[in-house]
């Protein structure tokens, strides 16, 4: 057995083996592969009994679901007015340029994906981003930078 | 017209301890369940999601069901933009949301509570987790046969819709379901459901244990007891407040403007922009514009064109695209400022558009389409010019 479908399996065990588990097994999954891989959902289809087809629309559906490859950790700028007003632009540009990539791409060691995201619910405190689950509030371009160039230290 | 001074008040974020609140919860129990629901309609409480239903009658709709499963659910996918009460609400008080629940359990006939996050507010995971597990096992202790679980979305808008968010807990897309029945005939795995907004739980809570007289003396008439709102935008004082309901947008601005205000956009994105010469006779409340509680603050700084372009741009990528007119609507209210701004169409087209933004408020499928002509016709008619020069 590949090592996702023992994780899948594992998964199914842990949620049971309905239809009502599906999100949860496949949130399960994004966390460990960071994406939905073709492979991932027809193995959760057999051992949920469902369609692949039915597997990929719902997994289609979610923005946190994704199915392209992502790097290892997910950044995700709030775009949404609050946010907006508050010079979202600046700090993805300044990301663009200390990880060397545009948002929707990833970096080549595969360590970072850059997003942008609808209304993250900190307009009190943009911007924001999410790097993950991860939440930083009140950030700027040299905080922001500081953050990522954290986490790629980290993950060394 | 009551002339009474509304004010900013405290009752949602007084700190509780697990043990006060399983106190409430077993006090509140030992009423029957019918005379639980005749307290809150009593009580006035309206949802606090933004769409207002009384959540008495949606409890009492719920236990005239006749079956043996029903649930509750706690609809935490908050994603309104602008919006963002309930993330300080699960954050700090949680156990009040986790004691409405039980208690609407117990009126309803349930005996499983579920409560939806959203994917966005995950780092508030194993915190709730914990909390969720010791009421629980408190609750078992104490013999009431309830027990809470926690989902998660992943990052839909549309889930906050209540049969989208069904769908999604059950594993598909969530896309909405054709209403009627509503969820108190068919909602959750199709069985009778009690869907209500996180602050709404709170104030079941705080209802049963301050008595309903005195949340009665809160607010006004039409729109009774208080409401957490979400102030953010050009405002020196962005955060979160609670204040009673009826206040007259004009005062609301006074404390929280920086004295330029041009417009606030009250309700979040699918809400109605107000501008500065309405103000005075804009009743934040049920008889004047209901609320989530979002407060958007734009100075004269601000180009409602481009607050309008980022609305839309939020409505096409979150609208599901299940059926044509919010689809298409959207896409096609995007494209339209867009052009008019370029100058390829003339002025008058805003018109057309909202003739289109008129048509998807009667034959789009869920609130998400129908709301759009909230925000579009309001800022298109008072800031016409701003779209077109």
């Amino acid at each position: 057995m590949s090592n996702i479908e023992t994780l899948i399996k594992t998964l199914v065990e842990k949620h049971g083996k309905t239809r009502n588990s599906l999100m949860p097994v496949l949130q399960g999954i994004v966390k460990e592969e960071h994406f939905l891989s073709e492979e991932a959902m027809i193995a959760v289809a057999k051992e949920l009994d469902l369609s692949a087809a039915d597997v990929y629309g719902t997994a289609s559906f979610y923005t946190f679901l994704d199915t392209v490859p992502r790097g290892k950790n997910i950044i995700r700028i709030c775009k949404t007015i609050s946010c907006h007003m508050k010079g979202k632009d600046e700090i993805i540009e300044a990301l663009e340029d200390v990880l060397k990539i545009k948002v929707g791409e990833t970096t080549h060691d595969k360590k970072f994906t850059l997003l942008t995201a609808n209304c993250l619910g900190w307009c009190h405190k943009g911007p924001v981003m999410l790097v993950n689950d991860e939440v930083f509030p009140e950030i700027n371009q040299q905080k922001a930078v500081e953050i990522i160039e954290g986490i790629a230290k980290a993950s060394k | 017209m009551e002339n009474k001074i509304l004010k900013k008040v405290d009752y949602i974020f007084q700190e509780s301890s697990i043990n006060e609140i399983i106190d409430v919860v077993s006090k509140t129990l030992t009423k029957s369940p019918d005379d639980i629901i005749l307290d809150i309609i009593d009580s006035g409480l309206k949802g606090r999601g933004g769409a207002g239903f009384p959540t008495g009658l949606k409890w009492k709709f719920t236990k005239n069901e006749d079956n043996p499963v029903k649930y509750v659910i706690c609809n935490a996918d908050e994603g309104e933009p602008g919006t963002f009460k309930d993330r300080e609400i699960l954050d700090t008080v949680a156990i009040k949301v986790l004691g409405g629940m039980t208690i609407c359990g117990y009126s309803i006939g349930a005996k499983e509570g579920y409560i939806y996050l959203r994917g966005e507010y995950n780092f508030l995971l194993p915190k709730l987790n914990k909390i969720v597990d010791d009421f629980n096992k408190q609750l078992k202790s104490k013999g009431i046969d309830f027990n809470i679980f926690l989902k998660s979305g992943s990052g839909a808008y549309i889930c906050g819709e209540e049969s989208a968010l069904f769908e999604s807990m059950e594993g598909k897309r969530g896309e909405p379901r054709n209403k009627p029945p509503y969820p108190a005939v068919s909602g959750y795995n199709s069985k009778p459901t009690v869907i209500n907004n996180v602050e709404t739980l709170v104030y079941v809570t705080m209802i049963c244990k301050m008595g309903v007289e005195r949340f009665k003396e809160l607010g006004t008439k039409d729109s009774r007891g208080s409401k957490v709102f979400s102030v953010s935008g050009d405002t020196p004082t962005p955060g979160i407040y609670e204040l009673e309901l009826g206040m007259p947008l004009a005062d609301f601005i006074e404390d929280f403007g920086d004295g330029d205000t041009k417009a606030v956009q009250v309700g979040g994105a699918s809400g109605h922009c107000v501008p500065r010469k309405h103000l005075k006779e804009t009743i934040i409340g049920f008889e004047g514009i209901p609320t989530g509680g979002s407060m958007m603050i734009f100075n004269s700084t601000r180009s409602m064109y481009n607050v309008l372009h980022d609305y839309l741009e939020f409505f096409n990528e979150e609208s599901c695209g299940q059926c044509t007119p919010c689809r298409v609507g959207c896409q096609q209210l995007l494209k339209g400022i867009e052009s008019v701004k370029k100058g390829d169409r003339k002025p008058q087209y805003l018109d057309e558009l909202k003739k289109l933004a008129n048509t998807m408020k009667v034959a789009a499928k869920c609130g998400l389409g129908q709301s759009v002509a909230n925000p579009f016709n309001s800022i298109v008619d008072n800031f016409r010019e701003e779209i077109i020069y």
